[in-house]
């Protein structure tokens, strides 16, 4: 028997919730909702993390535009995925959503513009 | 220039409010930003987590932002940017200027203000020592880092745990910067603890809780600082001084909502919030002057400052069309007790209440299990069990009206009982 307590990140409450692993199975206390329970059985296996942060823009009002992982990606690939991302240069106009990078480290995850950038020339 | 609506500021409550008050009703509304966009500090806080409460998914700062600035542009209402409001007058004549306009004047009918909040600094916690190169409040980090591209530094110490600290850790930590540390006053962190748990925990960044900075050293730029743990009473335990060697300090030690209007507009602030004195409508001390999102009181969830925002418009609506006729009615008073800090709004005008009454607080400490008491003059009225609270996360409280209404109260309060261990 394994017993972990963690704080839920899934949204702002935080809840505090206590996951035990028995033979296979898990039994998750504290959660006020569903999504803590995912939480909790995810960051015994196989944790994972949105990745926001930004690429060099050019021909815009700003030098970065935002982006983030479209989904969640395994931990231990944040800096891999961060390598690739900083070898990236885009150009304005952008739209929200835009893929910057798709099928990153082929994880079946793009890396989407998260704000629109209008071209400045 | 005359407008029924003038919003000051851009920012989420200020775009929040604008919408929200045209899709009431009136069409003749104006929002003034000093920036060059819209949007206000979400267009910096490129991390996810927002918009849960509003959207039912996690958004990042500027995807939020940008929602609420594609609807202004749809309801065609106006906007100025790079104007900047210097004076509001008690009958509502706001003066501004701009690089395009020069000097305006303009005339409202009713105002929100929604300027938000700014940085507390090195200098707002006494701090000595000379002024080198590598300190800067976090969030003027994040700007920099975030929009226009520029590294701050390589070997970090963060001052202070809010939220805007945790997560430029995790920022700085990503592009490649080694942050040694997170040094906290207080025997609690600032901030969500999700934060502590995917910017600090997940890079193994040190939180030192009861610990302060009592020296930074530097040449030209900082090269590194002090370090020592404080007692329970704030104070420097003498002999647990380390050095921690860095070339750049970030401050995140609390926000201070930017009120200099409100007081030019004869606006009465709380000496506790440092934002205005506000009743169930968001409309402050001065009749027809509303007041929403980080001015009013420092938030931590912008769906919280989107939902408070939408009610400051939606009553700035029904003052502009003379639906509401002073505080000839019941008025309750919201009074903190045990435990709290503070409660927004102070007032409660019963015949103006929707269905449920939201009171938004913060605790005083850290409680593990603890109940929240709502007394209607002395005589309880709600009970909602907690089973962890901290300064650092804002509490709503949701009560029906019915609980309070038509019954002559005139004071309603609100304590934190801890159970006994």
């Amino acid at each position: 028997m394994e017993t972990k307590k963690l704080t839920c990140i899934v949204c702002p409450l935080g809840c505090h919730v206590e996951i035990t692993k028995n033979d296979g199975t898990f039994n998750v206390t504290g959660n006020k909702c569903p999504r803590g329970e995912k939480y909790a059985i995810e960051e015994m296996t196989n944790p994972t993390r949105v990745v926001p942060t930004t690429v060099v823009i050019k021909n815009a009002s700003l030098s970065r535009l935002p982006v983030k992982t479209s989904k969640p990606v395994p931990k231990k690939d944040i800096f891999k995925v961060m390598e690739l991302i900083n070898q990236v240069e885009v150009e304005a106009p952008i739209k929200t959503g835009d893929i910057v990078i798709e099928n990153i480290l082929g994880l079946n995850v793009n890396i989407v513009a998260t704000r629109s950038m209008k071209s400045v020339i | 220039m005359k407008y029924d609506i003038v919003v000051i500021g851009g920012g989420p409550a200020g775009l929040a409010a604008a919408v929200e008050a045209n899709k009431n009703g009136i069409k003749n509304i104006l929002v003034l930003e000093r920036d060059r966009e819209l949007g206000g500090i979400l267009q910096q806080c490129i991390h996810n987590g927002f918009g849960l409460h509003i959207f039912k998914e996690e958004l990042t700062g500027p995807e939020y932002a940008e929602r609420f600035m594609d609807e202004l542009k749809e309801l065609n209402i106006e906007y100025k940017l790079n104007t900047m409001v210097i004076d509001i007058s008690e009958d509502k004549v706001i003066t501004a200027v701009s690089p395009t306009d020069g000097i305006i004047s303009i005339q409202a009918k009713a105002v929100i203000l929604a300027m938000g909040c700014r940085e507390r600094t090195r200098g707002a916690i006494s701090i000595p020592g000379s002024r080198p190169a590598g300190i800067l409040s976090a969030g003027t980090a994040q700007r920099y880092l975030n929009m226009e591209g520029y590294m701050v530094g390589k070997k970090v110490v963060i001052v202070g745990s809010g939220d805007i600290g945790l997560i430029m850790a995790r920022r700085m930590t990503l592009e490649g910067a080694e942050v040694k540390a997170v040094v906290e006053l207080m025997p609690f962190s600032g901030g969500l603890n999700r934060n502590i748990v995917q910017c600090l925990d997940d890079f193994d960044i040190p939180l030192m809780l009861g610990h302060t900075i009592t020296e930074i050293r530097n040449g030209n730029r900082v090269t590194g600082v002090s370090v020592s743990k404080v007692d329970e009473n704030l104070k420097v335990v003498e002999g647990t001084t380390f050095d921690i060697e860095c070339d750049t300090i970030l401050f995140s030690v609390g926000l201070i909502p930017e009120n200099e209007l409100s007081l030019k507009a004869g606006v009465e602030l709380s000496e506790v919030t440092n934002g205005a004195v506000v009743n169930e409508s968001m409309e402050t001390s001065v009749p027809g002057i509303f007041a929403c999102g980080n001015v009013l009181h420092v938030h931590d969830l912008v769906d919280y400052v989107t939902e408070e925002s939408r009610k400051a418009g939606r009553f700035a609506v029904k003052y502009v069309k003379g639906e509401i006729n002073g505080d000839k009615e019941n008025v309750i008073d919201t009074k903190p007790l045990n435990g709290i800090s503070y409660i927004v709004p102070q007032k409660l005008r019963t015949a103006y209440l929707d269905d449920n009454v939201s009171l938004y607080m913060r605790v005083r400490n850290v409680y593990e299990k603890a109940t929240f008491v709502i007394k209607a003059d002395g005589e309880i009225i709600k009970e909602i069990k907690k089973t962890h609270l901290a300064p650092g996360e804002m509490e709503r409280l949701s009560i029906k009206t019915d609980l309070i209404k038509n019954r002559n109260i005139s004071e309603l309060t609100v304590e934190v009982v801890e159970e006994v261990k």
